[in-house]
């Protein structure tokens, strides 16, 4: 019932809030009670065994095809469910207690359904309610962008809501057309799992569907060319918002890939052209979009870009088809989950002191403000891969990964891949720390831009996020016990 | 041995940072303590950890970093043989007396506790990367160091320019950085592990193919370029005298830029694979031509840290072409002496720049031999060894070794060394005759006064070693010295040395004596044959122009196409419900509401 539970109450605390319970520390209080069960769901769950665990049936909507609301996590999951709970503490913490216009009531609910949202998606154990619960998640997010954003908050919402919502077409048309070829008797995902390994689907049917799947959910991951939607969005988006979706929904459709798609189509991810597809796409991501990084002056947009350009190290990890390369991919999930959201966590407290992130304005912060300083470094290491850091750790197997697996096939292109993807490492440098120099170091500009140092709430939403990164940059084992069965089982 | 005692070496540091950090406010000057507490405590257990190993061999592990059972193993582990003791004594002994001077120079910073954490920082990712026992764990470790250089050279970040040299210094080794990366993964798909034992045994077991191996090579050695500034990585080393003077000391001299040719020796059994020559030759290449250029860049410098700078990448030229030649002994013998000696100029600068009121300007100096007495003294004892005067000098006796490899290698490089033996006398007489000698030529140097004790005391300290460091009774104890050839050996390398020296050491004299300002200009060595120029156009024009091209195609093509296209499509779909309040949340609505309904649909009628 834990799970259940991860649900329920914020999707209680939204009821009430909107009711007229007190906003700001009813959503607080949701978070932290569930932090709280996601440590006990961690205590209960036994690692090493394989299958779902803490799993429940709630709800039969149907009995034939199989649908129902259940949950379960296996590894993989509660790994997600962690970064859920962690990034929405932090969101809950960086959530205002009075907004300029609209409703503060609105505001709290809002980020307190997509936490909901999220968490269903992560715990479900049936297709539909995967689905479906991002979806949940994806509208407040909507919502909250056009009604309490910043800048051009009417086309960055606009933009994200088509975007997003043909993604979410295309993933269902994908979903659909697994479900009809699977037998369509069933939306257990064990049970298709099972359906999978003992009717397997032609090979070219496998490709198609999987091609599907991945362009329904590489636009929700911001996979090249369906990159543009996001870095507008993350800069004009209230900051609880940039950083649940940065750091936990762009995290569904890897989750849907590692989960869903690979398992379930094993021919079709790896059949050699929609592989070539993925590394020219996953290219894209990195050396691309790193270049467009090096090239933005304003810190929201920039800090947007490299959230897309990262998603290429953990496609590699996808596409590595490794054991060694899935699991770095799921670390670097939870790394990158984590140090974005710290770094838009900060970057809205320079916003809202500053009224900007334009590069020009700042200089010389870490002065005036040497906890954000700090702060700010932390996460600009982690971000950039550097060891200590979790990000490191899930990079370093991603690379390992990708080119073991080359010898394999026997080609030169997965490792050449891995070594282009490697060049990204050091444009993540440039950008990284010419953001730092910017705005902390050297001396303040002409025309600067003043920002108080973090509050002592401000340092306790930063620590959520900097003692987790640190914990599994030096003891990346804590992590990877959990994974790796669970990622042994779903790709054998 | 158990992993008990090297593991302590590593962490205390580490702790000794992090309670840095984690003081209050109001305690933060306990930082210094914490910090050379720590240094000393490390010093200590180096010099048990030395004795107990002698010339054994061991590996220990300590746990594991990353286990994916039988995949992947990642350890936290030690190589624990001469090699490495040795170089944990240079680097924990200069680093007490650099933590010493530092008490004393860093006295009034507001930015002390930071400092202070930041040399601690720094003596932990050193010990990490002497004592790696396998290339992952020498990689992290080779980050970190990266860390609190950068940290350290930006430390006074207020200043534009210590800003942008900690920048330019993590940005240079990134690169080279990338192709250690490549290199680890090469070696390790062709020899199922990343451990220096694994990777020997393999080797020795196998053939890997010849262009593999002389392509993990070269990667692996394009992050010793970075880290120990061997052209074309060499430019971020200079800049980063930017950071205080104690800092360039210790790791832009003594350490951390010697972790490349450290890196090499530990991996010197690739080079010795006979299908690994033309790795090993193109790495002797890269030696001895960093040392000749940096040697011709530091005569026409001006600042006395520049031309410090400068020696610096020269000197450590000479070790990676000795890698290169494969006379390991010999690379470690002069990485071992040069550390003593450069480490006294850099704390020797450094008083000196401290005793002129932050002058740095040679020309600006003038006269300090009367006004400084003692530095001076402490000064040209490490000048003399740095120019390797004969037989008294640790200097003379490492580089001989160095000069003898190249000459029984035959070739030009030889004449590259010995020329650059030349140079280095003659740049250091005009250094010392400018700075030392005549009438001082400003403010600052004519209200010099000699500096307090404890910034004296490391200097008196690190000059017994830059004398005695070469001989075999002293030297012998911490390292292997290269085998003594005696009755074979030509006489050729110490004539050329006596000549390089005698005549470098004349012009220098006959040149600048009694001179006010330089009678020698050729700007192509003052401005460094111009290689920051030409790099700071090719990251403006090549990096910066395309990034920008590639963002503007991204907003116009990829956005503009992939969004108009879209919102056609969204115009038709949503059309009639936009109407109703213009709102693109009915349109997502009523999408998301289509989806649900479809998949119920689906559901229900196979029902």
């Amino acid at each position: 019932m834990i799970l259940a539970a991860l649900i329920v109450i914020p999707l209680l605390a939204a009821v009430a809030v909107a009711a007229g319970a007190p906003a700001r520390l009813t959503s607080l209080a949701a978070a932290v009670l569930n932090a709280v069960l996601t440590v006990a769901a961690l205590m209960a769950f036994k690692t090493g065994e394989v299958g779902y665990q803490l799993a429940a049936t709630l709800f039969t909507v149907l009995p034939s095809p199989d649908l129902k609301l259940s949950v379960g996590v296996d590894g993989l999951s509660l790994v997600m469910v962690l970064l859920t709970a962690l990034v929405s503490l932090g969101a809950a913490l960086a959530s205002p207690s009075t907004v300029a216009r609209g409703s503060l009531r609105l505001y709290h609910a809002s980020v307190l359904l997509i936490t909901a949202g999220a968490m269903g998606a992560f715990v479900s154990t049936d297709l539909f309610f995967f689905y479906a619960f991002h979806e949940l998640a994806l509208i407040p997010t909507f919502l909250m962008i056009g009604l309490f954003g910043t800048g051009d908050r009417r086309t960055a919402a606009w933009k994200i809501t088509i975007y997003l919502g043909l993604g979410s077409l295309i993933l269902l048309a994908g979903l659909a057309a697994l479900f009809l070829n699977l037998g369509g008797t069933t939306f257990d995902m064990a049970k298709l799992t099972v359906a999978a390994q003992t009717t397997p689907m032609a090979a070219g049917t496998q490709s198609w569907i999987f091609l599907t799947l991945l362009i329904g959910f590489g636009i929700l991951i911001s996979l090249f060319p369906f990159h543009s939607w996001a870095p507008q969005a993350y800069a004009c988006a209230p900051t609880p918002v940039a950083m649940l979706h940065a750091g936990v929904l762009k995290k569904f459709g890897l989750y849907g890939l590692l989960k869903v798609a690979l398992p379930l189509l094993p021919l079709g991810s790896q059949s050699a052209w929609v592989l070539n597809l993925l590394l020219f796409a996953l290219l894209g991501n990195i050396l691309w979009i790193g270049l467009v990084t090096i090239a933005q002056r304003e810190l929201d947009l920039m800090l947007g870009h490299s959230s897309v350009m990262h998603m290429g190290y953990i496609f590699l990890g996808i596409a590595s088809h490794h054991l060694i390369g899935l699991t770095g991919a799921v670390l670097l999930m939870f790394a990158h989950g984590l140090s974005i959201a710290l770094l838009f966590f900060l970057n809205g407290v320079i916003r809202s002191a500053a009224g900007t992130t334009h590069f020009d304005r700042f200089g010389g912060l870490a002065k005036q403000a040497p906890r954000l300083g700090l702060m700010f470094g932390l996460a600009t290491f982690a971000s950039i891969g550097l060891p200590g850091l979790a990000n490191f750790s899930g990079e370093l197997l991603v690379f390992f990964g990708a080119f073991k697996n080359v010898a394999a096939g026997g080609t030169l292109w997965l490792p050449l891949a891995t070594i282009l993807a490697l060049w990204g490492v050091v444009m993540s440098a440039v950008y990284g720390l010419r953001a730092y120099r910017s705005i902390f170091m050297g001396q303040p500009g002409a025309n600067p831009a003043t920002v108080p140092d973090l509050t002592t709430t401000g340092l306790l939403t930063a620590l959520v996020f900097v003692i987790p990164l640190l914990l599994l940059g030096f003891f990346p084992n804590l992590l990877l016990d959990l994974v790796r069965p669970a990622l042994a089982a779903l790709h054998g | 041995m158990t992993a008990l005692l090297p593991a302590t070496i590593l962490f205390l540091p580490l702790l000794a940072a992090a309670k840095i950090l984690l003081l209050p406010k109001p305690m933060k000057g306990l930082a210094p303590a914490v910090s050379v507490g720590s240094v000393v405590l490390t010093l200590i257990l180096s010099l048990v950890l030395w004795a107990k190993t002698g010339s054994d061999s061991t590996t220990v592990t300590l746990g594991s970093w990353i286990n994916l059972g039988d995949m992947l193993q990642l350890n936290i582990g030690f190589k624990i043989n001469a090699l490495a003791t040795g170089m944990m004594l240079v680097v924990t002994f200069i680093g007490t007396l650099v933590h010493l001077f530092s008490l004393a120079y860093m006295k009034d910073d507001d930015g002390k506790a930071r400092y202070f954490a930041g040399l601690s920082l720094f003596m932990f990712s050193m010990t990490g990367i002497v004592l790696a026992d396998n290339l992952a764990m020498m990689f992290i470790f080779w980050e970190l160091v990266g860390v609190s250089s950068y940290l350290l050279i930006g430390h006074w970040f207020e200043k534009n320019s210590a800003a942008e040299a900690a920048k330019k210094a993590f940005l240079t080794n990134r690169i080279g950085d990338f192709g250690f990366m490549i290199g680890i993964l090469m070696l390790w798909k062709a020899t199922g592990s990343v451990t220096f034992d694994g990777i020997e045994s393999a080797v020795r077991g196998m053939t890997v193919d010849p262009g593999w191996l002389t392509a993990a090579i070269l990667c692996i050695f394009c992050g010793a370029v970075g880290k120990s500034a061997q052209l074309p990585l060499h430019v971020w080393l200079p800049d980063a005298m930017e950071g205080p003077t104690p800092v360039s000391a210790l790791i832009h001299a003594a350490t951390m830029v010697a972790a490349g040719v450290y890196m090499m020796i530990r991996v010197s059994f690739l080079l010795a694979l006979p299908d690994a020559a033309t790795a090993a030759h193109v790495i002797a290449w890269t030696g001895g031509l960093t040392a000749l250029f940096a040697a011709l860049c530091a005569t026409q410098q001006n600042d006395i840290k520049k031309i410090l700078a400068y020696s610096t990448l020269s000197q450590l030229g000479y070790m990676v072409m000795a890698v290169g030649l494969l006379a390991k002994e010999a690379a470690f013998f002069h990485l071992f002496t040069h550390a003593f000696f450069k480490a006294l100029l850099f704390l020797g600068s450094g008083a000196i720049i401290y005793a002129c009121h932050h002058e740095q300007d040679i020309w600006k100096m003038g006269g300090l031999a009367r006004k400084l007495p003692r530095t001076t003294l402490t000064f040209l004892i490490g000048t003399a060894a740095l120019i390797a005067v004969p037989f008294v000098t640790s200097g003379w006796y490492s580089k001989e070794t160095i000069l003898h490899a190249a000459h029984a290698h035959g070739g030009l490089l030889f004449y590259i060394g010995a020329g650059t033996a030349f140079l280095t006398a003659f740049y250091m007489t005009r250094l010392c005759v400018v700075a030392f000698l005549g009438t001082p030529r400003a403010h600052g140097a004519d209200h010099a006064h000699e500096v307090p004790k404890i910034m004296l005391l490391p200097l008196v300290i690190l000059a017994v070693p830059s004398v005695i460091g070469g001989f075999s009774f002293f030297a012998g104890r911490f390292l292997t010295l290269p085998p003594a050839d005696h009755d074979h050996a030509s006489h050729v390398p110490m004539i050329a040395s006596l000549i390089a020296l005698a005549s470098g050491v004349s012009l220098g004299w006959l040149l600048y004596r009694g001179r006010d300002r330089d009678p020698v200009r050729i700007s192509l060595l003052a401005r460094k044959f111009f290689i920051d120029e030409l790099y700071a156009s090719l990251v403006s024009w090549g990096q910066d122009a395309v990034a920008r091209i590639i963002h503007y195609v991204d907003i116009l093509i990829i956005d503009g196409l992939g969004v108009r296209g879209l919102s056609g499509l969204a115009a038709v779909v949503g059309g009639g419900l936009r109407r109703l309040q213009g709102g693109n949340l009915q349109a997502y609505g009523f999408l998301f509401g289509c989806g649900v309904v479809v998949l119920l649909f689906i559901a229900l009628s196979l029902h």
